[in-house]
């Protein structure tokens, strides 16, 4: 009998060469690739939920057989499960995207606002 | 689909050695292909910070524009919306081999037996424990796949392939496919328009790993002798395996190195490499493309499909944003290659400059949520949208 393999430590192993950081304090790039599993899992745990939910709704009796195994049984299903992962994927990440729009259209500060409000 | 969303992963095509999955693993898999589809926009900022404020800056501390890729490098590298969207990316890569790893690695054993039982007594799986993995593949892992394409850690270990399998989907997020073949059936289909009287007898298929290209041409071909040959024992065991369980018979999966086979002269009619090329190395492309203008026919046809290659009137911005990947997502030969002329590489194998040709090949895909939206952002080193370079041996 092999011994079995240490899949839970093995499975986030490292690859080969040095890991490339991109912020300026590596503090930074450490929190958010724990903020960013975090994510993941609150995902995986609505996706859980959403079957359960479908599942007690169709049947009102739930096995954890019938948990494990199911996945979206028509087209809509799986557009409002994606819809869902989407949604709360932009939510996450709605700095990132309110950074760009500020990118592409520089605004001004609201100390400069309150100076152009003084003055209308 | 209004909102172009990616396929939910159980639409992956099942066969007897895909990993079982648990509904928290499928669900991982569904939040990964969302988020790289998500950050293929948040990508398009890095343009913006590029233009409005990267550049901008530079001019104006440097009285002149940024002439460099290394240049380019340190300008963005300070810049936050080019931090966040990287340390993102990377990040999220991080995590679909983690989701991958943990999934397989669980059922290492029954992968293996499963495996196993499936090539027992097959002539179609030709093992070699002489072949030396090449040191180009040694020096990385690719894709950031811990222990890449060769690691066994158990005995007759197949899981680097069944974590390549189960997660291509997620990382092309369902743009190439149902059975993530999207490369071989273009190839296959730009073939029988092109050479409609082509009748290969004997086909060469180089760095197969699990055999997902190669396969569409055993389906159009089936007269025909195939060979895929790859150095990595898990890929081939897996790759035969998930082949005879999805009914094909005239594939002989062997482990040899491309660059020195043991096959004769002139004896195959078609060679055909798919995204091989840029995971190998600076000399041992040179030798394995001499080994194919060994190994073909006078009338072959050889083709190879790659990433598109740097042109003169490719925007340094879009230069650098192709080679994220390769320094980020470890693939770093990609950053060398894209500077060899394929033409030149081919002539210095002894094929004519006039019978090279060059095309470009879109993936196609089974599924109706994958097809790659036209209003969708392009993201460097993802699009399903390849070149091919080959030539007729004469």
């Amino acid at each position: 009998m092999e011994e079995k393999l240490d899949y839970i430590k093995l499975a986030s192993n490292k690859s080969k060469g040095k890991r490339p950081y991109f912020h300026d304090d590596p503090a930074v790039e450490r929190v958010l690739n724990i903020t960013m599993a975090l994510a993941g899992e609150l995902a995986v745990a609505r996706e859980r939920m959403d079957s359960i939910e479908r599942l007690l709704e169709k049947k009102n009796i739930v096995t954890r057989e019938e948990i494990e195994n199911f996945v979206p049984e028509t087209p809509e299903q799986e557009e409002q499960r994606q819809t869902w992962h989407s949604e709360y994927i932009s939510r996450v990440l709605r700095i990132v995207q309110q950074e760009m729009e500020e990118m592409e259209n520089p605004d001004k500060s609201l100390e400069e606002i309150a100076n152009d409000i003084n003055e209308m | 689909m209004a909102k172009n969303l990616t396929p939910v992963w159980n639409k992956i095509a099942k066969h007897a050695m895909l990993p079982e999955t648990t509904h928290d693993e499928r669900a991982r898999y569904n939040f990964l292909s969302n988020l790289n589809k998500h950050l293929a926009h948040v990508a398009q900022g890095n343009k913006t910070a590029y233009e409005n404020r990267v550049e901008p800056n530079f001019k104006k501390e440097h009285n002149r524009s940024i002439e460099t890729k290394e240049e380019l490098q340190n300008a963005i590298s300070s810049d936050s919306h080019y931090q966040i969207w990287s340390s993102l990316r990377r990040s999220t890569m991080e995590m679909r081999q983690q989701a991958g790893r943990s999934i397989v690695l669980r059922q290492a054993e029954e992968l293996r037996d499963k495996a196993e039982k499936l090539n027992k007594g097959k002539s179609t799986l030709v093992l070699n424990p002489d072949v030396k993995v090449p040191e180009y593949l040694m020096a990385v892992d690719n894709h950031i796949m811990p222990g890449s394409y060769h690691t066994e850690l158990i005995q007759g270990d197949v899981t680097p392939a069944a974590n390549y399998d189960s997660g291509i989907f997620v990382t092309t997020a369902g743009t190439i496919g149902r059975y993530s073949d999207g490369g071989g059936k273009a190839i296959t289909t730009w073939v029988r328009q092109n050479y409609p009287d082509f009748k290969p007898k004997r086909i060469l298929d180089i760095g197969c790993g699990m055999g997902h290209n190669v396969l569409p041409i055993a389906k159009a071909f089936p007269d025909a002798e195939i060979i895929a040959i790859d150095t990595g024992a898990p890929m081939l065991r897996y790759g035969h395996a998930r082949a005879v369980d999805l009914g094909y018979n005239n594939v002989t999966f062997m482990q040899m190195d491309a660059a020195k086979t043991i096959f004769e002269d002139e004896s195959f009619d078609w060679i055909q490499s798919t995204m091989f090329f840029h995971e190998t190395g600076g000399k041992s492309i040179y030798k394995i493309m001499n080994e194919v203008h060994r190994l073909l026919k006078p009338g072959g046809l050889t083709l190879h499909i790659e990433q598109p290659q740097y042109t003169d009137d490719m925007s340094l911005f879009e230069k650098f944003m192709r080679d994220w990947d390769a320094l980020n997502n470890s693939e770093p030969y990609w950053s060398k290659m894209h500077d060899i002329d394929p033409a030149e590489l081919m002539e210095s194998s002894g094929f004519r400059r006039e019978d090279f040709m060059q095309i470009g090949a879109k993936a196609e895909n089974d599924l109706i949520e994958g097809g790659n939206d036209e209003n969708e952002p392009e993201d460097y080193g993802r699009a399903p949208i390849w070149n091919v370079f080959g030539a007729v041996k004469n």
